[in-house]
């Protein structure tokens, strides 16, 4: 499967052969398992097995919590209830659950963030980003269809908003909403539609995962220095990598622990923090809750969707130039979609002949100052819609487009990078072989 | 003390006092509950006083409709004799049973039934229906420390009943609380930029507990402070009637996860040990 030279798997019982020459499973473990992993990964790198975690997670919780609960508008929120209340464990269980997807959320953003800062995006690897970026895209999806499923206030009327985005596309948008929902406003349809979904999702991220672990394996691991794996021979090649078992899936299981302690605390502790008084209440599609605040992980895409104002000067030319067609709501939509597609281009707009951020001196900044405007975003979508906050938001989402469609691009041309180590073995030496008062070079 | 937390995270965020408009907030006050924190616990005994205040106040006109009444004898929560709990089922409890097309007494397998008047809300989640604390806005930090703050806002409301301030008309519709953010609030109590010149707002429930509404078997105080505080701390316990059961799993998920996490630790280190102290005789 991988590129990289490497022992392949030998049958040694007779058993062994016989199975690998009629289905050779044995072998593709193996080799997913041993594929040489550059031994120079830092803790950044572990965000990958809390994904796999999670996804495990959400799918198990998810599969008993299916047992109890009843997709109807009626019985939605009672049966809810009746898992916190009667079922055996029940309240652990979606406490797990929900609280779950927060910390898919924070793993998939650390994940993200990571791959930005040390180019795990670039050639040869934009298929795993790509493939990347259509599973975080189906993560909001079925995060989002599993918050209505609960039936509170928030879910509904978030519900109603999120759908009526769709509703702002031009000629179409009213008949594409009424086709999503089932009817023309959110009821028993849309929730029993976004609870068929809810369930097929995580089995498509599922399949998704496996092609992007096929895609990385096939290139091999990026890693901090972005510097390639030596391919010349196999004995090059022990010299940068280590095996990923037992190397790398023991230091995993490590950091993997230390977060689901925190996670537990969560879950035990505080299980509501996350999450909205609202949604307690049942809903109720006559009283509008005075503030409609999506789930924590939406926010910084939902202030770049409320960021574009009529009054904003680029949306007054593009309402202009389409002869009204794009208006205010519309251009929104197509803002908050359009901040994860820039981002899903970055492997063709990073113009850089160097691969990691650790070799890039003026890339190092713009790329804080973005996780900085990914923080005031979130808070922003957290705010009311009014001043200051909505002038923060515009300046934020500038940032966010500017950073993809202009500094990634001129960073490439105006930018003098250092010269990363020849080898990730120097990488490695250096980093673990001389000591403070040496130099590393 | 949550305001003044507020006003100077307000100030220090370099927000205007336009947008934090902190005359019109409504104010909550921090009481300590017992089930407060990683170790805190349902006070089995102030359970049972709110119960009683549940059953001789609130219930006139409020439901508890997700709560069974069986789950009164559960441990962790009011924790009642089995034969109490039929007993209180049958002479405080009617429900309407729809074969008999009529109301009969309750069996500990029923529900609390939902309540009489139609305005008035279900009680069974109101402790985590309702947020207390707030802010800095949009940073969660004061629930982060303080908790959500439901109970909280129970107790807060049900002692914040005041005389309506000068300002207010004769004929304003409800009682004025200075708890409640979310009433109706007359005109002539804003200032010209439109801003609240007094905390909180009219609401429809008028005073419920005063003070001495009633005896407690245990001889506990029954002054107004010590009756809201006992009644939300039983909405708490209808709202989330395992938490003692979560706390406790949360807690023995901690101490293994720290276990194991050392032991992972460990494994680590010795597992890498040869090849990092490899790197290290090369540079020698």
């Amino acid at each position: 499967m991988s590129g990289i030279p490497h022992d392949h798997y030998e049958p040694q019982s007779r058993l062994a052969k016989w199975l690998e020459s009629r289905l050779p499973v044995i072998g593709l473990i193996h080799g997913t398992l041993m594929i040489p992993t550059p031994k120079n990964l830092n803790w950044m790198w572990i965000w990958g097995i809390v994904l796999a975690f999670c996804l495990a997670l959400q799918i198990a919780t998810g599969i008993v919590l299916v047992m109890h609960y009843t997709p109807h508008v009626d019985m939605a929120f009672a049966s809810v209830e009746h898992i916190m209340r009667d079922v055996n464990g029940g309240h652990m269980i979606r406490y797990f659950h929900m609280n779950g997807a927060s910390l898919f959320f924070v793993a998939v953003y650390a994940h993200i963030f990571r791959g930005l800062y040390y180019g795990s995006y670039k050639a040869p690897r934009e298929v795993t980003w790509i493939i990347g970026m259509l599973i975080y895209l189906m993560m909001m999806g079925a995060g989002f269809m599993g918050y209505v499923l609960p039936w509170g206030q928030m879910s509904f009327h978030g519900t109603a908003v999120i759908t009526g985005l769709f509703g702002a596309i031009p000629f179409v948008g009213e008949s594409l909403q009424t086709w999503l929902l089932g009817a023309s406003a959110v009821g028993q349809p849309a929730l029993n539609r976004f609870f068929s979904l809810h369930y097929l999702l995580p089995f498509v991220i599922a399949g998704l995962v496996i092609v992007h672990i096929w895609a990385f394996h096939s290139t091999g691991n990026n890693n901090p220095t972005g510097v390639e794996v030596r391919r010349g021979s196999k004995a090059e090649v022990e010299k940068d990598t280590l095996p990923f078992w037992p190397y790398f899936v023991i230091k995993d299981l490590f950091a993997l622990s230390v977060i689901l302690t925190i996670f537990v605390a969560v879950v035990g502790f505080m299980p509501n923090y996350l999450g909205h008084p609202d949604n307690y209440i049942e809903a109720n599609a006559l009283v509008t809750p005075s503030h409609i605040v999506p789930e924590w992980y939406y926010l910084p895409f939902y202030a770049i969707l409320r960021a574009f104002t009529s009054e904003v000067w680029v949306v007054m030319f593009a309402e202009w130039i389409s002869f009204g067609i794009i208006d205010a709501k519309f251009f929104g939509v197509m803002a908050m979609f359009g901040a994860i597609a820039v981002m899903a281009l970055a492997p063709w707009l990073d113009t850089s002949s160097v691969r990691s951020g650790r070799y890039r001196p003026m890339f190092k900044w713009w790329f804080a100052l973005l996780v900085i405007d990914f923080i005031v975003l979130m808070w922003c979508g957290a705010m009311p819609a009014e001043e200051p906050y909505a002038t923060i938001a515009l300046i934020g989402a500038t940032y966010w487009f500017a950073y993809f469609l202009v500094i990634l691009p001129l960073l490439g041309v105006i930018e003098k990078p250092d010269t990363p180590p020849a080898t990730i073995e120097d990488d490695f030496n250096a980093h673990y072989g001389a000591s403070a008062d040496t130099p590393a070079e | 003390m949550f305001r003044k937390l507020t006003l100077s995270a307000a100030v220090a965020f370099g927000l205007s006092a336009g947008a934090v408009q902190a005359a019109g907030e409504a104010h909550i006050e921090d009481f300590d509950f017992s089930f407060e924190g990683p170790f805190g616990a349902f006070d089995q005994m102030q359970l049972q006083r709110g119960l009683q205040i549940y059953t001789e106040v609130c219930s006139a006109c409020h439901g508890m409709r997700y709560v069974a009444i069986r789950t009164l004898h559960d441990e962790g929560g009011p924790a009642l004799p089995e034969d109490q709990v039929r007993a209180y089922a049958e002479q405080f409890v009617e429900v309407y049973d729809e074969d008999l097309e009529d109301f009969r007494p309750a069996t500990p397998a029923d529900h609390f039934p939902v309540g009489n008047v139609p305005n008035a809300p279900d009680l069974s989640l109101m402790a985590k229906a309702r947020a207390g604390f707030h802010g800095p806005y949009g940073t969660g930090m004061s629930q982060l420390f303080n908790g959500i703050g439901g109970p909280e806002y129970i107790a807060s409301l049900l002692t914040s009943y005041e005389d309506p301030p000068a300002c207010a008309p004769e004929d304003m519709e409800g009682s004025y609380n200075t708890a409640f953010a979310a009433g109706g609030f007359p005109d002539e109590c804003k200032d010209e930029h439109g801003h609240h010149t007094v905390p909180g707002s009219w609401i429809a429930m008028g005073q419920p507990l005063w003070g001495e509404d009633l005896d407690f078997a245990d001889g506990h105080s029954n002054d107004l402070h010590h009756e809201a505080q006992d009644v939300a701390a039983f909405l708490m316990w209808a709202a989330e009637p395992k938490m003692m059961a979560r706390k406790q799993a949360g807690l023995t998920g901690v101490i293994f996860l720290t276990i194991l996490s050392v032991l992972l630790y460990v494994t680590n280190k010795r597992l890498w040990a040869p090849h990092k102290k490899n790197a290290k005789r090369k540079d020698d």
